[in-house]
């Protein structure tokens, strides 16, 4: 296939050694991309036949130098989508674009524009600007081509709640245009898919959050859609529903889905999702696999808690320690750095601190959240990370983060 | 879209409350009211019906729009709009589904009316002309519902915004008493307003006499079977656009 935009000259590569695998990468399969090379420039174009191709040039540093071409083709392209709401820019020149049969996890807050993108892509929504493709095709031009190939799962269980679970399969069926026996069969089969034939004569009301959902899932995968977007999977479920839910999206995926799905959990999108676009106000502000984007955030973080008059001392001698600025927490009391190296840093820090005669109140490893990413990419925090989305509360740990519009 | 009359078969609940209701009101006017107004040369009850049937149709609009805005929270609109089908085809379901609500709502009001001593006195030609006018002007004011149900933001303004508009409708009218008590200014409204042209339209399939008080003369009042149509015909041309032209564009908030 020809690809009418060439590879972009691409940059030197930085300066993280890979595992000596020099030459040996193939195009990987997506799922096992993980931290053995660097990817420093890609390209985008549209091949004669109107796919969306990119190709990604992959240059392994260390001691040789391979330079790998892969050509991708993308199952959603979205070019610097514009949109807004009165005075508030849901999307500010948003882009972003998913390869074919991968998973991209769109992460972000309350507000930062990811159900905007989602009902974008969807056909939805029209876009100030900016222009979007699914598969192939434009979404402003042909959405009803578009709506043949995509399967769309909300926020909210969309189905009825006086049907049965089957009554519903059945009817979205027929709207898809499917004959009354195809649309029966394929609901049996769903609802086996999903584990709910047992509830398959039961009306939505009797079905737990989580069934709910799953059925909503099942419903959007009625026609076997090439692209399925998921906004917010999970949220709102609990733990176990969760869990379930990504029992059930990670079958679709090996399934060969090209799935673009949005979340506020790092977590989950850690869990699902081969590739992950942060943002916030309408942008993508960071890109990359889980692993660097976890790198970008600094991993691991070190948190130490210590008496307000040893706060300054102890901030000096952890960024000292770690070549990294210590984030302070006044009102807590509490410092926390980025500690690559997790458990041995932690050790060195306890011996450190020992040395200085500082003791701890408290000190700890803590993962990377939500938060975190936040705090590393725009320096502000996440706000209202709420699992109760009604309730409007702000759930706010730390206190003090920028002000901006709670958008629901 | 048959989908949705399937909605509607779904909830027994749902078509025995909209048959109820009618047919509470039939029993209410016909005893409580009947009483009370005296209506010379003939039967209140044969006045009665059709203002209920006109009453009753007329409540279409809250059955659509509630059950509209109900779908848009759940969030239903917007999978059906994310379906490979024709944009008009949800809305255009909806009405039809409510229409043949209707169906079902007169016929059971139909019978109840025969039991408390309804006779229509015309023939079986005109009476069914009357029905049919009936379901039509119930068809147009769902168009109206669609509208209402895309608009507001929660079910519960729908249902305020529709009984504040249809409920003095209905009363400001011929339906249940004759416009000739009221202040004259208002019954010139009374006399222009589309429930009571469709009333006087019906009552006159049904082989009766209308009465008309300071507007005998009016266009409405000499021809209530074509201003009828007309308003219908009206409704429909301005809301099935407009209502159409919102589906598109609508986004649940």
């Amino acid at each position: 296939m020809l690809i009418t935009a060439p590879a972009a000259a691409w940059e030197t590569p930085n300066e993280r050694a890979n595992n000596g695998m020099a030459g040996a990468i193939t195009p990987k399969p997506t799922a096992t991309r993980k931290a053995t090379e660097d990817r420093t420039a890609t390209s985008r174009g549209r091949s004669l036949n109107g796919d969306f191709i990119g190709s990604e040039a992959i240059v392994i540093t260390g001691e040789v130098i391979g330079v790998v071409i892969v050509s991708k083709k993308y199952a959603v392209v979205a070019e610097n989508l514009v949109k807004t709401y009165g005075a508030t820019r849901a999307l500010d020149g948003l882009s972003l674009e998913v390869e074919e049969g991968t998973v991209l996890g769109v992460l972000g807050p309350n507000g930062a524009g990811k159900t905007t993108t989602v009902r974008i892509l969807a056909t939805l929504l029209t876009p100030d600007s900016g222009s979007a493709y699914v598969a192939g095709i434009d979404v402003n031009k042909d959405p009803q081509k578009v709506r043949e190939l995509i399967g769309l799962s909300g926020q909210y269980a969309a189905v009825d709640e006086t049907l049965t679970g089957w009554d519903n399969l059945v009817m979205f069926g027929r709207l898809y245009h499917l004959n009354a026996n195809a649309a029966k069969e394929r609901a049996t089969q769903l609802l086996e898919q999903f584990s709910l034939t047992d509830a398959a004569r039961r009306p939505i009301k009797t079905y737990s959050g989580g069934m709910r959902r799953r059925l909503d899932l099942a419903a959007s995968l009625i026609i076997k859609p090439k692209v399925l977007f998921l906004d917010e999977p999970t949220t709102g479920l609990d733990p176990r529903g969760r869990l379930e839910m990504w029992d059930v999206i990670d079958e679709l995926v090996k399934g060969g889905v090209t799935l673009l799905l949005t979340t506020q959990y790092l977590e989950e999108a850690d869990q699902l999702a081969d590739e992950i676009a942060v943002i916030d106000h309408g942008r993508v502000i960071a890109r990359g696999t889980s692993d660097s984007l976890k790198k970008e955030v600094g991993g691991e973080r070190l948190e130490v808690t210590v008496e307000q008059s040893k706060v300054a001392e102890t901030a000096k001698l952890l960024s000292e320690l770690t070549q990294s600025k210590a984030h302070i927490e006044e009102g807590l009391h509490r410092i926390s750095v980025v500690a690559h190296g997790g458990s041995a840093r932690l050790i060195e820090a306890v011996r450190a601190l020992d040395a200085a005669q500082i003791s701890p109140l408290d000190i700890g490893l803590k993962r990377p959240s939500l938060d975190d990413v936040f705090m590393s990419l725009t320096g502000h925090v996440a706000e209202e990370i709420s699992e109760d989305e009604d309730s409007g509360v702000k759930n706010n740990k730390r206190g003090k983060s920028g002000k901006r519009g709670n958008r629901k | 879209m048959k989908r949705q009359l399937l909605q509607l078969i779904r909830l027994p609940e749902v078509l025995i409350f909209s048959t109820i209701q009618p047919v509470m009101f039939v029993l209410l006017f016909r005893y409580v009211f009947g009483g009370a107004i005296d209506t010379p040369g003939t039967d209140y009850v044969q006045l009665l019906m059709p203002g209920i049937f006109v009453q009753t149709v007329a409540f279409t609009v809250a059955a659509t729009a509630i059950g509209l805005s109900e779908d848009m929270s759940k969030g239903l609109i917007d999978r059906f709009r994310s379906l490979p089908i024709s944009r008009s085809a949800v809305v255009l379901g909806r009405t039809l589904g409510d229409a043949t609500l209707n169906i079902v709502v007169l016929i059971v009001m139909g019978l109840t009316g025969v039991l408390v001593g309804w006779r229509p006195s015309s023939g079986a030609l005109s009476i069914a002309a009357g029905f049919g006018m009936l379901l039509l002007f119930g068809y147009a004011m769902s168009w109206m519902g669609v509208l209402v149900g895309l608009s507001v933001r929660d079910t519960r303004v729908a249902n305020s915004v529709v009984f504040l508009f249809v409920f003095p409708m209905t009363f400001l009218s011929n339906a249940f008493a004759p416009t000739t008590g009221m202040p004259k200014p208002l019954q010139y409204v009374a006399e222009w307003n589309p429930v009571s042209t469709m009333v006087a339209g019906i009552r006159s399939l049904f082989g009766l006499t209308n009465q008309f008080g300071a507007t005998a003369n009016s266009f409405p009042s000499q021809h209530p079977i074509a201003m009828s149509l007309i308003y219908i015909i009206l409704i429909m041309v301005i809301f099935i656009p407009l209502s159409v032209q919102k589906y598109k564009k609508v986004s649940p908030r």
